[in-house]
This record gives C-alpha cells, sequence and structure tokens, in this order.
C-alpha cells in the first residue's frame, strides 16, 4: 500500500533524508525508529504530500505522491508531531471542520462523530475549547482528526510522545486495534512502543535507513534488549 | 470548492470568537466617523461622503495590514498550518480561502458604517450612486491592502515583522500617488514615469472610482494587484511551508 523509492530532501545544507526506499502493505505496523534529527519527521511529511522530496518518489494506496498529492491526504490519516489544531476552536468546532474539508457531510458525519468521540474518549471535552485542553487530550482530538474519515493508511509521527504511562497505554491499544484492516506507520524512539505495537521496524539514522526488520527478529540477532540493538546500530554508525 | 468553504467558514468564524473581530470593528468604526467628522463634514455643506472616504487609503494603511497579519504568520508559529495543509486540499484552495475571508469582514467593517450613508442620506439628498462606487473603491482597496499583508505575512512567521512590512508596502503605494511626492518626482524624472509611478498608487485609481465613474482600468488595476500578491503569496507559502 506503501512504497518508497530512493527519497531524498535536504534543508540547505542539512540533508535530512537520504535516499530511504521502504515498502508497507495492509495490515502491517512499521515502527520509524531513530535518533532525534534522523529524518523520521522529514520522511513522514513527504508522505503525507505536506513537502516535496527533492528526488525519489512514493506512491500511498496507489496515488503518486507527486503526481496527485490531494489524493494521497484523503486517504491517509496523519497525525503531525506535537498535534497542532486551531486553539481557539472548541474540539466539537475543530471536528466539524475536519469533516466539512474532508467532504462527510449529513448523516455519516453524525455517525464518525458519534464513532470517533468515543473510539478516542473525548466525550468529557468535546465543548471545550482546544488551547485550554491538557496535552494527553490534545493528542487524543489530534488522533481524532486522523481517523475521522477511517482512512486506509495511517502515519502517525509519535503520537505517544509526552503522555503518561495509561495514555500511552490507551494510544498503542487504540492502534492494535486498527492494525489488522490499516496499513499504519508509527515514529517513535520509545523502544517499548516498537515492541508493543509494531509488527516491523525500520531504524534510520542520520537520514538513512540502516535496519528493516521485525522486532523479535533483531532481538534474536543480536541476542540483547532492543535498546542495545538500537544503540549499537546508531553509535556504530557513527564512528 | 468545498475545501475552500470549510477553509472561508473556519477563518471567518475564528475572527468572530476571539476578540479580534470586535477590537478591529470598534476601533475602525470609531476613526473612520472621526476623521470624516473632523475633516469637515458640517462645513462642507455638501451632502455626499467625501470626507468620509478620502481617509479610508490612510486608515486602511494601519488597520488592514493589522487583520493580514495573522494570516500564515500564526499557523506557520504554531504549526496548525501541517494540519491545515495535510487534508485534502490545494495551497491555493486554502490561500484564497483565507484571503476571501479576510476581505469578507473588511466588507462587513465596511457595512457597519451605513450609520454615515444614513447620515447624509437624511440630511440632504446625495447622489446614491457617488456612495455605491464609493464603497466599491473602498473594498477593492481593502482587497488590494489585504492582498499584500497576506503576501507578507506568508514571508515572515513573526506578526510583527509580518505588519510592519505590509504597512510599508502599503504606505508606498499610497504616498507614490500623493500630489506632494509627484510634484518632488517630477523635479528630476521625466514626466513620462511620473505619471507611470502615479498609476501604480492607489489614490489615482481609488480617487476616480469615486468620482462616479467605473472605467475598466480601475478595476483592472485592483483585480492585477489582488491576483498577483496572492500568488505570489501562494508560491512563498509552498516553499516555505515545511520550514
Amino acid at each position: 500500500m506503501i512504497e518508497v523509492k530512493e527519497l531524498r530532501r535536504s534543508f540547505g545544507p542539512v540533508v535530512a533524508v537520504d535516499g530511504i526506499s521502504f515498502q508497507v502493505e495492509k495490515g502491517q505496523v512499521l515502527g520509524l525508529l531513530g535518533p532525534n534529527g534522523a529524518g523520521k519527521t522529514t520522511a513522514m511529511r513527504m508522505l503525507a504530500c505536506f513537502i516535496r522530496p527533492d528526488s525519489g518518489t512514493a506512491s500511498v494506496a496507489g496515488f503518486d505522491i507527486l503526481q496527485n498529492p490531494v489524493e494521497v491526504r484523503r486517504c491517509i490519516g496523519y497525525l503531525a508531531e506535537n498535534s497542532p489544531a486551531y486553539g481557539e476552536m472548541t474540539v466539537g468546532g475543530f471536528l466539524n471542520f475536519v469533516c466539512d474539508a474532508r467532504r462527510i457531510n449529513g448523516s455519516k458525519r453524525k455517525q464518525a462523530l458519534d464513532r470517533i468521540v468515543s473510539m478516542c474518549s473525548i466525550e468529557s471535552v468535546y465543548h471545550q475549547t482546544i488551547e485550554t485542553l491538557s496535552k494527553g487530550y490534545m493528542r487524543r482530538v489530534g488522533l481524532a482528526q486522523a481517523l475521522i474519515h477511517d482512512p486506509q493508511v495511517l502515519i502517525l509521527d509519535e503520537p505517544t510522545d509526552g503522555l503518561d504511562p495509561n495514555q500511552k497505554h490507551e494510544v498503542r491499544r487504540l492502534i492494535n486495534k486498527m492494525a489488522k484492516d490499516k496499513c499504519i506507520i508509527v515514529s517513535t524512539h520509545i523502544l517499548e512502543e516498537v515492541e508493543a505495537v509494531c509488527s516491523r521496524t525500520i531504524i534510520i539514522s542520520e537520514g538513512r535507513i540502516l535496519v528493516d526488520s521485525k522486532p523479535e527478529d533483531l532481538k534474536q540477532k543480536y541476542q540483547c534488549s532492543l535498546d542495545e540493538v538500537f544503540r549499537k546500530i546508531t553509535k556504530g554508525r557513527r564512528t | 470548492m468545498h475545501s475552500f468553504w470549510a477553509v472561508f467558514k473556519r477563518e471567518l468564524k475564528s475572527y468572530f470568537t476571539t476578540p479580534l473581530a470586535y477590537v478591529f470593528l470598534v476601533i475602525f468604526l470609531f476613526f473612520s466617523g472621526y476623521l470624516a467628522f473632523k475633516q469637515g463634514f458640517f462645513e462642507a455643506r455638501q451632502a455626499d461622503m467625501r470626507t468620509f472616504f478620502m481617509n479610508l487609503p490612510l486608515l486602511y494603511v494601519f488597520m488592514v495590514p493589522s487583520t493580514a497579519m495573522r494570516l500564515w504568520a500564526e499557523e506557520r508559529k504554531t504549526g496548525s498550518i501541517e494540519l491545515l495543509l495535510t487534508l485534502p486540499i490545494t495551497v491555493t484552495q486554502a490561500v484564497l480561502g483565507k484571503f476571501f475571508a479576510a476581505w469578507f469582514f473588511l466588507a462587513i467593517a465596511l457595512a457597519l458604517t451605513f450609520p454615515m450613508a444614513i447620515t447624509v442620506c437624511y440630511l440632504g439628498q446625495p447622489d446614491v450612486g457617488l456612495i455605491i462606487t464609493g464603497y466599491l473603491g473602498s473594498f477593492l482597496m481593502a482587497g488590494g491592502f489585504l492582498a499584500i499583508g497576506c503576501f507578507f505575512s506568508t514571508v515572515s512567521k513573526n506578526q510583527v515583522i509580518a505588519f510592519v512590512l505590509s504597512v510599508v508596502a502599503a504606505a508606498l503605494l499610497v504616498f507614490a500617488g500623493m500630489p506632494t511626492t509627484l510634484d518632488y518626482l517630477s523635479t528630476f524624472l521625466p514626466a513620462g514615469l511620473v505619471s507611470a509611478i502615479e498609476s501604480m498608487s492607489f489614490r489615482q485609481h481609488f480617487e476616480s472610482i469615486q468620482t462616479g465613474v467605473l472605467e475598466f482600468k480601475d478595476l483592472a488595476y485592483f483585480l492585477l494587484l489582488i491576483v498577483g500578491w496572492i500568488a505570489a503569496s501562494a508560491i512563498v507559502l509552498d516553499e516555505r511551508k515545511g520550514a
């Protein structure tokens, strides 16, 4: 469902993503793992058609990110880092805006809103303005806008970053629930998340893919915890 | 098209759910009325809105950039631009949606000056056509300033910088047409160049519309100005949205 071929992107002299290629199929949860500044967010932004690659290409659900960016965005649910939203809107107003933009109207909208509000547990804050919400709730609202149109593909950038253990558990539970019939990419640098949620993991550092494998296979190959694996692979690269 | 309307609706609503609209409207309405009367509305003894309209360019130079500065600078600063532009919407639709919402808001501000028009109609028998063309000219001019403000808002993440740059650009376009400036320029520039500069200024076209004659060249001036700056905004935004 997602095919990435030699994506490359620089910001001035800094090469953020240096020719990455991978594939993700439906039913898989891919964990993009890497140190800060590795290029995870840039890669996800390119897939979500927020920024354009300098070279290389990718296709999501059959649509090319360069030729059909609007179609790609229609098929994707994207949660950006720090889950941005319009602070002055209420949660309900915000979700209605997303429905407007995604063309979910009438009874379908009511159904989608009911479904998503209970799925993300945001009933209690539905009429509250977003800027007054705690981080956990803001993240849930962000997830809600990513899921409201029931997309085939989900791209989540550090979805549990900064959440407390209970909230982390909730988000992971949600991802596991949806994993069966969606294609999900999650970026993280929390290793227990990779073990909890991902069926496959890619370790990316300094814009390049170092490893593309399953978490269990990695642990078996290196005979140590994922923590150690990560350290060996990313630190080893720097010397 | 529906994404354009989604952005338009959202933006317009956001003006009124924050104090922004109310503060702007009160200040704009107060000063437009105050300046009109101070400039000799009663002394002129004429039933027209000339003293009202002649102050609008200068008022717009400061007030319109204050509306425009937040259009894109705020989105880029808070990161909500990443949310907006990962919805199934093109950059052009987003830029146009926000621009027209802001323009509509300025139209509301203009419409709320109706007591002035009623006053004139009550006190005398004004030429209503002149009032209508006056409002039309003001509306187009507001759109022109707004387009400039929109561009500078895409250029900077800092709203203050966006505001200052828009004010300077707008002021240049207004003052280029002032008689004192043109007189000074004609001391060292050839006449053709001076009249070219004059025709690039807001004043000439605004005052031309105010005489009650709707000439194509004046309408074209404003439309080209708006289209040009908005297209530039879309291009700059497309380049810089990720930065």
